[in-house]
C-alpha cells in the first residue's frame, strides 16, 4: 500500500529539515537543518524516531494535510493552534507536544504558531526523503535538498515510510522560554565599534523586524558606530553571528546563512540561546547579555541535559 | 603565519593568518584548510563540522557535545601542518568564457576607467592563471586572483537586482563566477556555460580552494550548445 499525506495547502514556509548537512561549508553550502534543535529533537522523541530523522518545520501558518493510507502515529510540537478534521468532516482542536494517531482520510490543519514561529511536524517512521549529501535537510535558496530543494507546495504527495505498528501515544510538558535576554560572546571585531555603541548594544532593547527569515534576522534599535572600518575582508560565517552593515543596525546570522560575509561582527549568539532567539516573533524586544566562554559551555551542559530529559 | 586562534561563540574558532590579502597569505590558509580536511576524513579528531577557509583566515565550527575550543585549539597548535605540501598548481581547471557584447555588461566602463581597449582587457583575462582564494557567499562561487594590476576596478556603486547565473565579474584584483542567479555589484566581462556546481556529484564544486583557473574564449554559438555532463 502506498501511504502518503495530500498537501492541500503548503503552509508559508515549510521545509523539510534534519540536524543539518555538514563539512561542506568551504564549498558554499551552509549546514542548515532544524531552525529549534531542542524542539526538533521533542518532535522525534514523541514519536519515538530517531533524533535525526527528517521532520517538516513550519513557520507560521502551517500545512492542512490529507492522509491516504495506513493509519500512523504522529505529532505537531511547538505552540501551535491545529485541528485534525476526520472523515465525517469532525473537528477536533489538536494538542501540542503530544503524539495521536491518524487514520485514512484525516485531515490535519496547522492554522499557526502561537507567540513563536516555528513548529514541527513529524509521523513515526519518518518521511521517505532522498538524502543529499548525508543530509536530508533542505536549503530553498540553492535548491538543494529533497522535494527538489523547495518549499512544500499545493497538491504535492508527501510519502511516508511503512509505520511502525505498535502505537502508543506519548505527552509532553513543553513551553518556550519567554525571557527576551539573549546571551552572546564578544564577536571578532568587537573593538571595531565605539565604546559608546558597545555599551548601548548591552543595555538598549533591539526589535525584532519582518525582515527575517531561515538565513537572518534583521534588528531594529539604537544605530552602532563602526569607528574602525565598514567592510573587512570577507571571512566565515558562524550561526549566530550578529553582523553590523553600515548602517549600523544588526543582522543576526541564521541557520541558512552565507557561507561568507564582510560585514565586522559585534558579537556571537551562545549555542544555548539560538533556539530561544529564532522563536522571536517580529516585534519582540531583546537584550543582550555579555558571557565569556566558561558561561556559554556550562550554559550548554544545562541545554543538553533539559532535552535529553525528554 | 599563524598569528592568532581566537573563539568565534562557544561552537567556532577562527585561525587568522594576518591582515595581508595575498597568495602567499592564503597558501597558509589552505596548507591548514587540508590539514583538518585531512584529520577529519582520517578521524584523528571529533565533532568538527565545518571548516571555511577564506583569504587570510580559517574558520573551524564543531559539535559542542563532542568537543570544546580548548581541545581544538591545542589540536591546532600542536600539530605540524606546516609540512603540509602543497603543489604549485593543485588542480588546472579550464572555464570557457563569451565575452561577446549581450554577455559584457560592464565592458564600456571597464574601457573608460583602464583606458585598455575591449581586446586588451579580454587578452589580460585570458593569459591569467587564477588562483582560487577561496569558495562561497552561495554554492559554488569562486574568489579567484590575482588580476593584474592595470584591470583594477572598483565595485558598482548600485549593485544589479539580478545577475545572471555562469556570469563573470571583476573588482579589484579579484574574478568570479557567479554560479547561482544573484543580485551582485561586480563588474561582467563574460559568460561561462560550464555549471560549477552541482549538488548531486560526488564533487559538488568543479573548484576548491588553492585550484588554478584558465578561461579560453568561445563564441556565442559554442556558449548556447555547450552541454555540461
Amino acid at each position: 500500500m502506498i501511504n502518503y499525506f495530500k498537501v492541500l495547502r503548503p503552509g508559508i514556509n515549510s521545509t523539510f529539515q534534519d540536524l543539518g548537512r555538514f563539512g561542506l561549508q568551504h564549498l558554499g553550502i551552509a549546514a542548515s537543518g532544524c531552525m529549534d534543535k531542542s524542539l526538533f529533537v521533542i518532535t522525534n522523541k514523541l514519536v519515538e524516531n530517531k533524533i535525526s530523522e527528517g521532520a517538516l518545520e513550519f513557520a507560521y501558518q502551517g500545512p492542512l494535510l490529507e492522509l491516504v493510507g495506513e493509519t500512523i502515529l504522529a505529532t505537531v510540537s511547538g505552540k501551535v493552534n491545529y485541528n485534525i478534521i476526520n472523515k465525517k468532516g469532525e473537528i477536533k482542536q489538536g494538542i501540542s507536544n503530544e503524539s495521536f494517531i491518524v487514520s485514512n482520510g484525516d485531515k490535519i490543519d496547522i492554522l499557526s504558531t502561537i507567540n513563536s514561529v516555528y513548529g514541527y511536524f513529524s509521523i513515526s517512521g519518518g518521511f521517505k526523503l532522498k538524502e543529499t549529501q548525508g543530509s536530508v535537510s533542505t536549503l530553498v535558496r540553492a535548491k538543494i535538498g529533497p522535494n527538489n530543494g523547495d518549499k512544500l507546495k499545493i497538491d504535492e504527495k508527501i510519502f511516508f515510510n511503512k509505520p511502525n505498528i505498535d502505537l502508543k501515544t506519548k505527552k509532553f510538558e513543553f513551553d518556550f522560554d519567554n525571557e527576551n535576554t539573549i546571551r552572546v560572546m564578544q564577536g571578532l571585531q568587537f573593538d571595531y565599534f565605539s565604546k559608546k555603541s558597545q555599551e548601548d548594544f548591552f543595555s538598549k532593547e533591539y526589535q525584532v523586524t519582518r525582515l527575517t527569515d531561515r538565513m537572518g534576522m534583521r534588528l531594529e534599535g539604537q544605530k552602532l558606530e563602526n569607528k574602525t572600518n565598514k567592510n573587512i575582508s570577507s571571512e566565515g560565517i558562524t550561526k549566530g553571528s550578529i553582523q553590523i552593515p553600515g548602517d549600523g543596525q544588526p543582522i543576526i546570522l541564521l541557520s541558512d546563512h552565507p557561507t561568507i560575509g564582510g560585514y565586522p561582527k559585534i558579537a556571537n549568539v551562545i549555542t544555548a540561546d539560538y533556539d530561544k532567539l529564532v522563536q522571536k516573533t517580529p516585534g519582540s524586544k531583546l537584550k543582550f547579555k555579555l558571557v565569556d566562554l566558561g558561561v556559554a559551555e556550562s550554559a550548554f551542559t544545562d541545554y543538553i541535559k533539559k532535552i535529553n530529559f525528554f | 603565519m599563524l598569528k592568532k586562534i581566537s573563539n568565534i561563540g562557544d561552537c567556532g574558532i577562527t585561525c587568522d593568518f594576518g591582515d595581508e590579502v595575498n597568495k602567499k597569505t592564503n597558501r597558509e590558509v589552505i596548507k591548514l584548510f587540508n590539514f583538518v580536511q585531512e584529520s577529519v576524513k582520517m578521524q584523528k579528531i571529533k565533532g568538527i563540522l565545518n571548516y571555511t577557509p577564506s583569504y587570510n583566515k580559517l574558520i573551524i565550527n564543531f559539535d559542542l557535545g563532542e568537543i570544546n575550543s580548548e581541545k581544538i585549539i591545542d589540536f591546532i597548535k600542536y600539530s605540524d601542518y606546516s609540512k603540509v605540501i602543497l603543489p604549485e598548481k593543485k588542480k588546472i581547471v579550464e572555464i570557457p568564457i563569451c565575452y561577446e557584447d549581450e554577455f559584457a555588461l560592464d565592458i564600456k566602463r571597464l574601457e573608460e576607467k583602464t583606458k585598455l581597449s575591449f581586446k586588451e582587457i579580454i587578452n589580460e583575462h585570458l593569459n591569467t592563471d587564477f588562483f582560487v582564494y577561496m569558495i562561497g557567499f552561495v554554492p559554488g562561487q569562486p574568489f579567484l586572483g590575482d588580476l593584474n594590476k592595470n584591470l583594477y576596478h572598483d565595485r558598482l556603486d548600485t549593485p544589479r537586482v539580478k545577475i545572471k547565473q555562469g556570469s563573470v565579474g571583476i573588482v579589484e584584483k579579484f574574478c568570479t563566477i557567479y554560479t547561482f542567479e544573484s543580485p551582485g555589484g561586480w563588474n561582467i566581462i563574460g559568460r561561462t556555460p560550464l555549471n560549477l556546481f552541482n549538488i548531486n556529484k560526488k564533487d559538488t564544486s568543479m573548484l576548491s580552494p588553492g585550484d588554478t583557473v584558465k578561461f579560453t574564449s568561445i563564441t556565442k554559438k559554442e556558449l548556447l550548445s555547450f552541454k555540461n555532463d
